[in-house]
């Protein structure tokens, strides 16, 4: 099973966002960068398939050189293969991201004999949160893509007649996948025929900490460097603000036990008692 | 010249969520008008099409996924929808992303649609994306305003980091593809009730367009559900272990709410991820939030920007979380809490 999966580098934010003064990136002076969290899930379960069913795991991104970081964090999880698709810092819309992840996937190309089997995204970038970069991969391809995937399984052939069914481009030796998530209360469950593009939530599973040969291995890795074109496109960031409303400053209504009737009195106030 | 809406279903009627969308595409017409790109800049003498009096030069449908006879008539003509098309097809059983996207690229021609809008959900953002992907249009997820602007382009604001940042931005495109963060939208009704004629639509679909569909089935229910608690007890890293959590339970329990925590529980394995409050969780939109011990990190903050009141309990008075709250007690929850529960109990009589 061979498994890519694309992460983004987002600043690490924590209590507040600090706008540049030119309103134009987040200020990341005061802050570090790590995976977006939904990716570095989709990484997990990259790693846990390979482990149960072989194959390796290869983790790439679209970003500036220093985003081999990631790679690098991303590496120590158990991913065996880095792709840095390097930018020269500037934010690339979804269009773009998706035509040079695109790219990079048809390199390798996808299916059997040594293709990718399976490409894992995050739902959304924590920072601009475009929700589209992995359905538009998919389309280029022309493979199946499902999103917003909290629960997944993934089947290899042999599994009886039904592995031979569906349309598509007939799937890695017949495998396919299992894929569910909650909406509105219904549980929907997804079947696909490999390679599919599959995009997954926070929640599908707990990430491991990175052990320490993997830290090792990671600082070794050979990251693959490749540098796509920028493209402008459609839709353009003219300005960051922070919403308004921001720094209020609660009221007091006292220290430890000794605020407890004045918690009685305003949870009275919002008629939240019976 | 239409904006053409997505309306999914809840039950008989239309989502919440939806309705949210409808009273964004209605503000997105009536901008047509007054930035005079609209088809009609007649200022409402005369109203064109099958807009209701005193409409602008667009007008609102809707595309809603089932037969005609199970159209929300009713909720959309309150919206202020004029045409609701009803997408019809043995073939389209139940949810399949690419299928309904084929439909409304074909409906994008049948109503000379100059912008697709949808609520940012899970079907909302994903049916777009494939339209955007077939259509090769640029998409804009999670808009909170748009309008259009006098140099034919549109004028948007966008969510970031779920609502804690804001993006303005310019879209050029033929046809606006545009999905609307549900939090920064209220469900308001139109100023006049619409009448609306409702088409059958059959789409062309192949197999292909059908091979990803939804296989549907109830989740077990249990509890009070934390999306739509009117109460939730949030409980951070402040809590300190996981036995710490009971005295919360209980405390959601005596104001029939839910328990919810931040990603901090969740990532140690303290509490499982579907009490998760938070960007990258569930959002709340509760009466009132009760945050316990939590700091206030964006990351949790952008799954309450709905909560009505937010009190905090915090041991620290610099945590981000007093500068968001309305209310705060500064103390360590381990104490408050338990002498809340048992001032509780006292006044419901229960000890």
């Amino acid at each position: 099973m061979e498994i890519l999966v694309c992460v983004k580098r987002v600043p690490m934010v924590g209590g507040k966002v600090v706008v540049t003064p030119d309103g134009q990136d987040v200020d990341t002076r005061m802050s570090g960068f790590a995976v977006s969290p939904h990716e570095e899930c989709a990484v997990e379960e990259a790693v846990q398939i390979t482990q149960r069913l072989g194959g390796t795991v290869t983790v790439l991104t679209l970003g500036p050189a220093e985003a081999a970081d990631q790679l690098r964090d991303m590496l120590a999880l158990g991913a065996g293969h880095g792709v840095l698709l390097e930018t020269d810092g500037r934010e690339w819309g979804p269009v773009a991201t998706a035509a040079a992840i695109a790219d990079a996937a048809r390199r390798r190309g996808v299916g059997p004999d040594g293709g990718y089997d399976l490409l894992l995204f995050g739902n959304e970038a924590a920072d601009t949160g475009d929700y589209q970069v992995p359905v538009r991969v998919a389309h280029a391809l022309g493979l199946p893509c499902v999103t917003a995937i909290k629960n997944l399984e993934i089947t290899e052939s042999g599994a009886g007649a039904g592995a031979a069914g569906g349309s598509g481009a007939g799937g890695a030796a017949g495998a396919r996948a299992r894929a569910s998530r909650e909406y509105r209360g219904i549980e929907e469950a997804f079947d696909l025929a490999l390679p599919a593009v599959i995009s997954v939530k926070e929640g599908i599973n707990l990430p491991r900490y990175p052990s320490l040969p993997g830290r090792l291995r990671a600082k070794r890795a050979v990251i693959e460097q490749f540098r796509p074109e920028y493209r402008g496109e459609g839709l353009r960031k003219e300005l960051l603000r922070v919403p308004p409303g921001e720094s209020k400053r609660a009221e007091i209504l006292g220290t430890g036990t000794d605020a407890v009737p004045a918690l009685v009195r305003l949870f009275e106030e919002f008629g939240v008692l019976s | 010249m239409t904006v053409l809406c997505l309306v999914e279903r809840d039950g008989d009627g239309a989502a919440d969520a939806s309705l949210r969308a409808l009273a964004f595409s209605r503000e997105l017409a009536a901008s047509s008008e007054a930035s005079g790109t609209g088809g009609d800049p007649g200022y409402g003498e005369e109203p064109a099409g099958s807009n209701p009096p005193g409409a602008p030069g667009e007008n609102v449908a809707a595309v809603v996924f089932g037969p005609a006879a199970e159209v929300p008539a009713g909720a959309l003509a309150v919206a202020g929808v004029t045409d609701a098309y009803a997408v019809e097809s043995d073939a389209l059983t139940g949810y399949a992303p690419l299928a309904w996207a084929r439909a409304i690229a074909e409906l994008i021609t049948a109503s000379s649609a100059t912008a697709v809008v949808a609520a940012a959900t899970d079907h909302g953002n994903e049916v777009l994306a494939h339209l955007a992907a077939i259509t090769d249009l640029p998409m804009a997820a999670n808009c909170a305003s748009a309008a259009h602007a006098s140099d034919g382009r549109y004028r948007l604001v966008r969510h970031r980091w779920a609502g804690s940042l804001l993006e303005d931005a310019a879209l050029d495109a033929p046809v606006a593809l545009l999905t609307v963060a549900v939090d920064a939208v209220a469900a308001t009704p139109a100023a006049v009730p619409a009448k609306v004629t409702v088409h059958a639509f059959r789409p062309d679909l192949t197999d292909g367009d059908l091979a990803v569909c939804a296989t549907e089935s109830a989740e077990r229910a249990g509890g009070v559900s934390l999306a739509t608690a009117r109460v939730v007890v949030g409980g951070g890293r402040g809590v300190g272990s996981p036995a710490g959590f009971g005295a919360l339970e209980e405390l959601a329990g005596l104001l029939g709410g839910a328990l919810g925590v931040s990603r901090v529980v969740t990532s140690q394995g303290w509490r499982p991820h579907k009490q998760q409050v938070g960007q990258t969780g569930t959002r709340i939109s509760p009466e009132l939030y009760l945050a316990c011990g939590i700091s206030g990190a964006i990351q949790h903050m952008a799954g309450c920007l709905s909560a009505r009141h937010i009190v905090a309990v915090n041991t620290d008075p610099d945590a981000p979380i007093i500068a968001r709250a309305d209310y705060a007690v500064i103390g360590d929850l381990n104490q408050v809490i338990p002498a809340l529960v048992t001032a509780l109990r006292e006044r419901a009589g229960l000890s």
